[in-house]
Formats: C-alpha cells, structure tokens, sequence
C-alpha cells in the first residue's frame, strides 16, 4: 500500500537502469557489496535522479541536466592512460607522487606505489577491499548524507578506485596527486578511501585528466583523519567539460586533528562538490575552502554539511564563486552543532561576484545550532565587480581587461591564500588567470 | 600641455549640472592650485580629467598634449601622462601593493611602446623612492592600501606617483586627513616631481597645503566656474577672507 507510485522514467534514468543490469555481474564486491549496489540502484530506479524537488538539489537538478546515460568507461591499458597523463598540466614542476586511477580502475603500473611504501603510505585496490570480508565498510554512508542521489550512483556503480593508507605519525614528504584519468569516452564511477593514522601529515591533490564525454564523473574521497593526523585536500578541477561533475567528501575528523581542503572548480556544465564532514573527536579544527568559476549556461553548486558532534572543535568555511554570462552558482552549507557541543565555534561565509547580468546565485548558509555555548557565524554576499576598484587600477594605466582579471584574481585569492597550502597556491592563480582569459 | 575649454559636465546618472563652461590653461613646468568651497565642482574636475564614467561631458572639450583627452579610456590618458592622486585612495583586498606597481608601471610602459622593468630594476626602484617617502617595507608587503591609515595612503599615492612619473599631477585634496609630519613629508614628495617638463593642478581647501607646495597660479572654483585667477597670494587672501566674496560674484 505503502509503495510510492512508480516515476516516469527520463531517458537518462531508464539508460541508468539498464546499464546497471548489464554491469552488475561484472562490478566487484563481496555479496554484501552487490546487496548494496542492488539497493542503491533501486533508489535510483524508484525516486530517479535527483532533481529540483529533493532539497539538496532544488538548484542543481541533475535530473533534467542528464539527457542519457553514457555506458561506464571500459578498462584502459597503462599506455593509453599514460598517453592522457602525458598531455595532461595539472601542477606543473611541481614534486610530487602519483597514484593513478583509469576508468574507474586503480591502476598500479603508473602509480607511485613503492615510493610511498618507504615514506609509510599503503596503496591498494579499492576492488579488493570491495571482495574482502569488510567489503561494505568501505561503502558505508554517513547518516546526515540521506538518501543522496549522487552517493547511491556511486555506490551502484562504482568501478573501483584506491584505499591510500599513512601509517601512524608518517610525515609524508610530498604531496600525493591522486588522478583520475579518462581514456575515451564514457561514465567514470570511483571511490577512495583515505586513511591518515594517528599524527600523521599528507597532502593530497585530487585531479581529473581526460574527456569523459557526455559521462558522467562521480568520485567519492572518503577521509578518515585519525586523531592528531593532518590532512590537507585539494580538489582542482579545471577546464570545460560536457558529462556531469560529481564529487563527494565523506570526512571524519578524530580529536586534536586538522583538516583543510579547497575544492576548485572552473569549466565543466554541470558540476557539484558535496561534502559530508563530522567531528568525532574533541580540539579539531576543519577548514573547508570553496573556489568557483563558471560561465556560458554551466552550473556549479559546492553544497557541504559539517557536523559537530563533538564540543570544542572549530570549523571555518569560506567560498567564493566567481559568475559570467548567464551561469548558476550554488552555495549551500550547513553547520550542525549537536546538544553536548559546547564551545563550537564555526564561521561560515560565502561571496558571489556576478560578472554577467544573467549569472545567478544561490546562496544558503544555515547553522542548526542544540547547543548553548557556542559561537557560531554566517554571512552570504552577491555583488557586481566594483566601479570604483576597477577606475582606480584603469587610472594608473592598467587596461580594462587586465584590471578585471586582478580584481577577480583578488576576490578568489582571498579564499586561496586563506586555505594556505604553498604547493597550490600558484598553480591555482594560474588556473583562475586561465578561466579568465578563455 | 592642458588646455581645458568651456567645459562643461553633469553626473551621468541624474543630470545634476556640476561643472558650467570651465577655462583653464596649464602649461609645462606650472603648478596651478584650484580652491573652492565644498560642492564647487573641484572634485569633479579631478575625476573627469582621469576618465571616471561617472560625469557626463555636455560641451567643451579637454586637449592634452595636443590630443582630445576626452576620446581616451582611463588607461590609456594614464599612459598619455596624466596621473589623479585620489582624495580618498581605494583599498584592494587581494591585490598586493607590489604586484600592483608592477602591473601599473609594466601596462604603460607597454602602452607607450617600452620594454617592461626587470625585476631587480622594478624592486631598485620603488626601494628608492619608497625610502623618500617614509613607506615601509611592510606597507607594500600588504594588500593596496588595506589597513593603511590616512596618512599611509596618501603616501602610498605620491609613492604611485613619482614612480609612474606622469607629465600631468593631478592632487585632489592630498591634504585633507593628514598631520603636519605627513604634510610636509607628502609636500616634499611632490615638490621633488616639478620638473620644467611637468605640471601640477593642486586642488585644495585649504592655505596650508600651498605653503608646502607653492602654486604659480591659483583659481577659484565656484559653481562649476572658475571665478577668480591670481597668484600664489590670491590663496592667502582667501584664507584671510573666506570664499564669500566669490562665492558671490559667480551667483
């Protein structure tokens, strides 16, 4: 009685049903993990995408975005995926290791693995954890993400991906670029857990190489930073892009640990960066950065829940998105502080510079605060770029279009420079200069 | 070098008139004050010789170096040599006070067809003359003018100025905000750049500010007029006197 009515299918979501029916015997995992798959597919199958109804998605309705369902990327070779990385920039000069993951798939050959073996970081294949005994731990969904759309896609579908793994107090001495690469085209569906023991530090640059087509990308990075550990994530996503964008964050934060990421995201038509972050121990401090650049029709929505469960931890969000043309921008966070978390103190703010008439934003900071002692903030602007700024950087000589470029540069730096991750920072001013003069 | 002819300007977005048929001539090597009470249009005058988009010229026009100075972008009349110090400069989060002096002095340096500086040049440089007037070394680490007090940017303006080296200053109330130690270390920034090859419009309220840097010629600004030329004394007797006689004769 109970059963809600059958949807109509778009094609989209029929393309989704039947490419799970054809994958499904070929995905890994234990039972437990198809059991999963199955139930998430049959979320997928009985609500559909989501859309402008499911509140999470009011703004970003992937629903009427998807028009198909490409098939999942088949298995790329290490050569062809090495001829992608090789005509691919992502941070340039910089000295870092390389985990590489191709169409879906862990792909160890051109992967850094032995190098981060002696600093103290395991790598393994996703898939086998997927077969092992605790195969849907690996799965596992927080509560505060629901019934996400984008998490039940990636649980159906999910290809592979890595399990990265830093032992107890390892200072890794380079930041780790973890790669996804797309040789030809077709959906890319991955999942990687990230575990930083107890006091250790690691960098991770998360980047996207390749053209998935009309694809969609789904990638979730699950991070468990143990207590003491620091973690610093930067998601870099750059560059036009016609299939769907879709990440997840799942983070734990255990006590006396920081964790700071910057999700940065300029091109692609439809892109959203979620992020489901809880506190799990005491005197931690998340800071959660958001750079956003879109233009033409795109779309670009950082949506991210953060979660104190726990007192005395600090969080600091702060996003800035940049609009031309007629784009959209989407900024939707959420602070939780529970009953017992006393002396939180989280400061959420985001700012929107519309560069385009027909660009719009929508911006909705929300604390939902149970405790009594705690000192939370949030703040939301939307702006045109300023007359005045831009006549006194034209009166000393600089052209308009240039002025325009600092001026933006300047609005975004604020956001970089505050996330304060050296071995980004440039890289990131370059990729803004870029978006700028494309 | 600046002819200005029976200008005459409203604000753009309401048509309020501010400046009614303004005359003014300047040649190279000259230093001109123009004083006025408030609302008298001294500011506009600034602004629509820099190009703000904000004033609306009705009549008249402005040569400058022998070209229509009113057909130029901002930029490219800041390229041409003209230079506003402005009453109240701008603070710029995120721009770095260095980097922005790079920019600036490397864009017109391009414009006027030039090589760009060298860093160790461009750095040798602005260490020179940041040195002359008292700006710290952390003052241009900061954001532009971001937590500078009023005397700071004032400073950070003439700074601006001597290393972009314009043939027209145009000072629009450098003095207003300042003490008597940033007065006169303003004023001896400025007196540094007249030169026989470069002119000065001072605008002004105030005497004082004329003590520091003498003009050859002083004009009354009333009602969007220039109603009064003298010398360097006409400044004293306003001071003495007041605007009202002026203020008068324009009504």
């Amino acid at each position: 009685m109970n059963a809600p009515t059958p949807i109509n299918h778009t094609q989209a979501e029929a393309g989704l049903v039947a490419r799970f029916d054809a994958v499904r015997p070929s995905l890994a995992g234990s039972i437990a993990v198809t059991a999963l798959r199955d139930a998430a597919a049959e979320q997928i199958k009985a609500t559909g995408l989501p859309h402008r109804r499911v509140e999470e998605y009011k703004y970003t309705d992937l629903r009427a975005f998807m028009k198909s369902a490409a098939p999942l990327a088949a298995p790329a070779t290490s050569a062809e995926a090495k001829s992608v990385l090789d005509g691919f920039e992502s941070y340039g000069a910089l000295d870092r290791y390389r985990i590489v993951i191709a169409n879906g798939t862990f792909n160890a050959d051109l992967s850094d693995v032995d190098a981060l073996a002696a600093e103290g970081v395991t790598v393994t294949d996703f898939n086998d954890g997927l077969a092992g005994e605790n195969g849907s731990e690996l799965l596992a969904t927080p509560k505060m993400a629901g019934q996400d759309g984008t998490l039940a896609l990636n649980t159906a579908f999910v290809q592979g991906g890595v399990v990265i793994s830093v032992k107890d107090g390892a200072d890794v001495s380079k930041p780790v670029e973890l790669v996804q690469v797309a040789v030809g085209e077709g959906a890319q569906v991955s999942r990687n857990r990230i575990v930083v023991a107890k006091g250790a530090t690691f960098k991770l640059l998360e980047t996207f190489a390749g053209d998935t087509g009309a694809g969609e990308t789904n990638v979730v990075f699950d991070y468990d930073v143990a207590d003491g550990a620091k973690l610093a994530a930067t998601r870099l996503m750059a560059g036009k892009a016609e299939g769907a964008k879709l990440f997840t964050t799942l983070a734990r934060i255990g006590a006396d640990a920081e964790f700071k990421a910057l999700g940065f995201l300029a091109g692609p038509a439809f892109a959203r960066n979620q992020q489901f972050i809880s506190f799990t121990g005491e005197n931690s401090e998340a800071k959660i950065y958001g750079v956003t650049m879109a233009r033409d029709r795109d779309l670009a929505d950082q949506t991210l829940i953060v979660d104190h469960a726990v007192p005395h931890c600090n969080s600091r969000e702060f996003f800035k998105t940049v609009l031309d043309d007629e784009a959209r921008g989407v900024y939707q966070g959420r602070i939780n502080v529970a009953p017992h978390a006393q002396k939180t103190d989280g400061e959420m703010m985001t700012q929107a510079l519309l560069l385009g008439e027909g660009a719009e934003m929508a911006n909705k900071p929300e604390l939902e605060i149970f405790a009594d002692d705690v000192l939370c903030a949030h703040g939301a602007t939307c702006g045109e770029m300023d007359a005045d700024l831009l006549f006194y950087l034209r009166a000393r000589g600089i052209p308009e279009a240039e002025a325009r470029t600092l001026l933006v540069l300047a609005f975004l730096s604020e956001a970089i420079e505050e996330f304060d991750e050296d071995t980004v920072t440039e890289e990131l001013g370059a990729r803004v200069r870029a978006w700028l003069a494309a | 070098m600046l002819e200005i002819k029976n200008l005459h300007a409203r604000i753009a977005e309401d048509g309020t008139e501010i400046l009614r048929g303004i005359d003014l001539k300047v040649n190279a090597g000259e230093v001109h004050a123009v004083m006025g009470p408030n609302g008298s249009g001294k500011s506009t005058l600034s602004y629509i010789l820099a190009g703000k988009e904000d004033y609306e010229v009705t009549e008249g026009e402005i040569i400058f170096h022998g070209e229509n100075l009113l057909d130029m972008e901002p930029d490219e009349r800041a390229a041409a040599g003209v230079f506003l110090a402005f009453q109240y400069p701008i603070e710029i989060p995120g721009v770095a006070t260095m980097e922005f002096l790079k920019t600036a002095m490397n864009a017109q340096r391009k414009a006027r067809g030039q090589a760009e500086l060298t860093i160790p040049d461009f750095m040798k440089l602005v260490r020179a003359k940041a040195a002359d007037l008292n700006v710290t070394m952390d003052m241009l680490k900061r954001p532009l003018n971001v937590g500078f007090s009023g005397g700071e940017k004032k400073r950070a303006e003439i700074l601006q100025m001597s290393l972009l080296e314009p043939s027209l200053c145009v000072l629009d109330e450098t003095d207003s905000g300042l003490d008597i130690d940033a007065l006169r270390i303003v004023s001896e920034g400025v007196n540094k750049l007249r030169s026989p090859e470069r002119a000065m419009i001072v605008i002004t309220h105030y005497q004082r500010l004329l003590d520091h840097i003498v003009p050859d010629v002083v004009h009354v600004l009333s009602k969007g007029k220039i109603v009064k030329t003298g010398g360097k004394e006409l400044a004293l007797e306003l001071e003495k006197n007041g605007y009202a006689d002026y203020v008068g004769e324009a009504a």
